[in-house]
């Protein structure tokens, strides 16, 4: 408690102002490869206010799989295209005249609908208690994901196969200038393709006579 | 045999003979099909006598049971099911011999026709329809028997179907009869809705428990529910039974061949609709209305169609005229409550108007084809059998005592005089009128085609296939050959006897009380069978009545103008034009159903298509929208810019709209 | 509101959050790459939600569901890139004021 206000308050509003900011930033960059380091930067901020929230086990999926995974795709890719950004950022000003209004009704009508008659209260929604000290969020999640949602797990695993396979056939290239091997080829090969049968006329014997 | 067994047999050996001559007509050949079809109606006229046999001597009881039942829907049960009771085997009767004649008959009839088996397929499967209408003990069952007559009807009228004139008038009977289904149609309708069974059992014991009931009818007036129904159900019979004026495709039936003119539209199906209303008389004899409007329109159409034979040229038109006046005479006796009446001259009729026809088609054969009779004349010594028998059938339908027509019209005659009905007396004065002019028709065309001078000519050497001009024959006349002549005895023996033999039982002695229901203060017949004392005492007494004396100054007048002074005719006609023409033309009845309904419905049909269907449908439908479609999907796609930001940034404005529409609603 | 953290607290941030990388999408409307991790931000915004809802709600079914969206995240992330170089490798450049083929 620091002058009647908890800790907790404090560090809440310390990570939103650092998420905003952060997501304020990842838009309006002028370097893709900026707003990309910007992005990690709010995914982790999102992660510490889950732990805020005692949700360590998705904070931590967030940090390594975003962080760790999706945002260094991002990354990669932003480096390895050539980008000529000029033309990328044309009407960014005059785009703001519309974009930030439109922003600007949404966020006063969510607020509006949140904040009205007090809906997300403490009141309607009380505060949770914190949790044990042998309070295992993972296992939590764990042990409901393994026997609630076994059937949506497995399928989300498909879903993630699918998508690699989706992503490999997409950008797999197929190098004319290189010799390669087509197993594919050798299996269906027949034989007509390999041996050619030449009729010859058979060789008359050298002498009739001999004998 | 079981009795059920027998009477299923009764109709379908026919649908057996047309299924094997009409689907293997190649493999049984010509011979193959017309013994196959004429065993088959053999044997179910056999059957159908043995049952009349077992009703009169053995005491069947009346039978009324369910073959078959095809579907219930909502408790209404759909069936196939026989009522056979007195009236039931008499007709059975009546159209398997009349049926069983006209089989033979064709033999000779149809010889060099190249649709030979299809012929016999035809009228098999008409035996059996027809037998399907008589035998039925529901509406549904009778709606089948009578829409199934009236198709092979149809296939008939149309067998030629490569001559214009025989296309012509199938489809005119096919259309008028379409007029006269509709009422029955509904008629049955109205039956279902009013009783909720189409059971003839369970709708007769009803029905008097309806009688006060009412229902609105177009223009919001109020009909007896019952007259309602019975009118409806008689303007299915008027159409069928050929009355005015629904008549008019009797006559153009004649394009079809003789043999079915015989059968089909003088004996058996066009009485379809006497023998329905005859079935319906405990429905009919609830409402007095409708009573007498059959009996005015068959006033009507026995008196008028008879004068237009008289100045028909066609033999077989002249006849067919005389069937729409002898089915009026019918129609009379059923609008007076003479339901027995009616059934009685029903079965006369059948005889000697298909014998009748079948002379008239001998005579047809003898000179190849022509039918015109002014090209005939003195045929008696060249065709004695059919001059005979020809004569026999014409005394049969005058009405001359002790013949079968005279027992039978005589009756009408009288029953019509002692009703007090409403219109009865009018109608008395046309039939008796009619007796008159049924005796000059008759006569004439006996005249002009077998007495008198030859009006034709023997061309020698000529080519007998070839179609030579009128009044020239390739061969003199002969006469028909044993396959025609032996029918032609078979039916002259019932049309000159049968009316003295069975006018006891079937008109006086109850023999139709199982099936007929006549009320109370309406039985004619029981009034006139007072008067009764044996058949031999009728033609006796006969004699002393104005219809008798009528019927010979038919005769005479006839006599005398075609066979004496032919001078007279042609004096009148032209003396006379304004009558000649109105006769002449049917009272216009063609012209004007062509001139109104048909050349109507073209250019309705007409309009409909330019107007409704090109202009409105085609034009502001189905274009004009198609037209408005590409109009505002040009204006749209230039929102479609193609750039993913204009989408991201419409998805927004969207979610800001709705985010919106929550803030203002919370 | 200084005294204790409330669900919308959290709430809030994600919702500044989620308009910030909407802004974003609009301001840099020509460069793929910074769309792309406008929308990773509006992931992480909407991850923040679910964290602080399952929080609060001592239900843990919300980090289960974050859980997957981080996984169809990171699959959505790799095919995007990989659609991008395959992209710039055919074309070039990534402005998409140069990638109108939807408009027919």
């Amino acid at each position: 408690m620091i002058m009647g206000i908890d800790l907790q308050v404090i560090l809440f509003y310390l990570f939103s102002a650092v998420l905003v900011g952060a997501a304020l930033a990842v838009i309006s960059s002028r370097n893709p490869v900026y707003s990309a380091l910007f992005l990690v930067l709010t995914f982790f901020t999102a992660a510490a206010l889950w732990i805020l929230l005692q949700v360590e086990f998705l904070a931590v999926v967030l940090v390594v799989v975003y962080v760790g995974a999706v945002m260094v795709l991002f990354l990669f890719v932003v480096m390895m295209l050539d980008i000529n950004l000029v033309p990328l950022k044309e009407g960014f000003v005059r785009y703001m005249w519309i974009g930030i209004p439109v922003a600007l009704i949404m966020a006063f009508e969510l607020l509006a609908v949140m904040w009205a008659k007090g809906r997300f209260g403490t009141d309607q929604f009380p505060v949770p208690a914190d949790r044990a000290a042998d309070y295992s969020n993972t296992r939590a999640v764990g042990e409901w994901l393994y026997t609630q949602f076994l059937l949506p797990f497995e399928v989300a695993g498909l879903i993630l196969l699918v998508a690699m396979v989706a992503a490999i056939a997409l950008t797999v290239r197929q190098r004319k200038d290189v010799k390669t091997q087509k197993p594919s080829r050798q299996v269906r090969v027949k034989r007509d393709e390999r041996v050619r049968l030449v009729k010859m006329k058979s060789e008359a014997p050298a002498s009739k006579g001999g004998n | 045999m079981d009795i059920k067994t027998i009477l299923l047999l009764v109709p379908l050996l026919p649908l057996f003979g047309a299924a094997v001559s009409g689907l293997l007509r190649n493999q049984v050949g010509r011979a193959g099909a017309h013994w196959v079809t004429i065993l088959a109606v053999a044997g179910s006229c056999l059957l159908s006598f043995w049952v009349l046999y077992l009703q009169m001597y053995e005491g069947l009881e009346t039978l009324n049971y369910s073959v078959y039942t095809w579907m219930v829907v909502e408790g209404v049960t759909f069936e196939v099911g026989f009522l056979v009771d007195h009236l039931t085997s008499l007709m059975m009767c009546v159209v398997t011999f009349v049926s069983l004649m006209v089989h033979i008959y064709t033999i000779g009839y149809m010889h060099d026709d190249p649709g030979y088996q299809r012929f016999f397929s035809y009228i098999n499967l008409f035996t059996f329809a027809m037998l399907m209408l008589v035998m039925a003990n529901n509406f549904m069952q009778l709606f089948f028997g009578w829409e199934a007559v009236g198709l092979v009807s149809y296939l008939l009228i149309g067998f030629w179907f490569k001559k214009d004139t025989a296309i012509f008038a199938n489809m005119k009977a096919f259309l008028v009869n379409r007029v006269g289904d509709f009422g029955f149609l509904l008629g049955i309708a109205a039956v279902l809705m009013t009783f909720g069974s189409l059971d003839y059992a369970t709708v007769f014991t009803a029905a008097p428990d309806a009688a006060g009931e009412t229902i609105s009818v177009i223009g919001g007036m109020e009909w007896g529910l019952l007259t309602f129904i019975c009118v409806c159900l008689f303007i299915g019979a008027m159409g069928k039974s050929a009355q005015a004026p629904l008549h008019v495709w009797l006559p153009d039936s004649m394009e079809g061949p003789t043999p079915i003119s015989a059968l089909i539209h003088a004996a058996t199906m066009v009485t379809a609709g006497i023998f329905m209303v005859a079935r319906m008389s405990p429905l009919f004899e609830l409402s007095d209305a409708a009573l007498s409007f059959v009996m005015l329109i068959g006033a009507f159409t026995a008196f008028f169609m008879g004068l237009i034979g008289i100045v028909q040229n066609d033999i077989k038109r002249v006849v067919a005229y005389s069937t729409l006046s002898q089915l009026g005479y019918m129609t009379v006796a059923l609008g007076v409550s003479a339901y027995s009446a009616a059934i009685f001259h029903l079965m006369t009729h059948a005889f000697f108007k298909a014998l009748l026809f079948l002379g008239a088609g001998s005579v047809i054969i003898a000179m190849h084809h022509q039918q015109d009779m002014r090209y005939m004349g003195g045929l008696r010594k060249y065709m004695p059998v059919t001059w005979i028998t020809a004569w026999l059938g014409t005394l049969a339908l005058v009405g001359f005592p002790f013949f079968a027509g005279f027992y039978s019209k005589d009756a009408i005659i009288e029953v019509v005089h002692l009703s007090e009905r409403f219109g009865a007396g009018v109608t008395y004065w046309l039939v008796v009128a009619g007796v008159f002019v049924t005796a000059m028709y008759s006569f004439r065309l006996l005249y002009l085609t077998f007495h008198g001078k030859e009006k034709f000519e023997v061309v020698e050497g000529a080519d007998p296939h070839a179609h030579l001009p009128d009044g020239q024959l390739a061969h003199k006349p002969h006469e028909s050959p044993l396959v025609v002549t032996i029918p032609l005895i078979l039916l002259a023996i019932p049309s000159v006897v049968i009316g003295w033999l069975t006018i006891e039982p079937v008109l006086f002695g109850g023999w139709l009380s199982d099936a007929i229901y006549v009320a109370e203060g309406n039985d004619v017949v029981a009034a006139l069978g007072e008067h009764f004392h044996g058949a031999t005492a009728m033609a006796i007494h006969g004699v002393q009545t104005v219809p008798f004396w009528l019927m010979l100054a038919g005769f005479a007048v006839a006599t005398l103008v075609w066979r004496f002074r032919p001078g007279i005719a042609a004096t009148t006609k032209a003396r006379l034009p304004g009558l000649y023409s109105l006769l002449d033309h049917k009272y216009y009845f063609d012209e004007f159903n062509q001139k109104v309904f048909a050349n109507g419905a073209v250019r309705l049909g007409q309009g409909l298509w330019k107007k409704a269907d090109a202009g409105f449908i085609d034009g502001i439908l189905v274009n004009g929208s198609a037209k408005l479609v590409g109009r505002v999907a040009a204006l749209v796609r230039r929102w479609q810019t193609g750039f993913l930001y204009d989408y991201a940034f419409s998805m927004i404005i969207g979610l800001i709209a709705i985010l919106g529409v929550w803030v203002v609603l919370r | 509101m200084l005294t204790s953290l409330s669900l919308a607290h959290y709430l809030t941030l994600g919702a500044i959050l989620m308009c910030i990388s909407m802004a974003g999408i609009f301001l840099n409307r020509k460069n793929v790459l910074i769309l792309l991790m406008c929308i990773e931000l509006q992931l992480l915004a909407v991850n923040m939600n679910f964290v602080a809802f399952s929080r609060y709600l001592d239900n843990l079914d919300g980090q289960v569901f974050v859980f997957f969206i981080l996984t169809v995240a990171a699959a959505e992330a790799a095919i995007g890139l990989a659609i991008l170089v395959v992209l710039f490798r055919n074309r070039r450049t990534i402005n998409v004021a140069e990638l109108d083929d939807l408009k027919g």
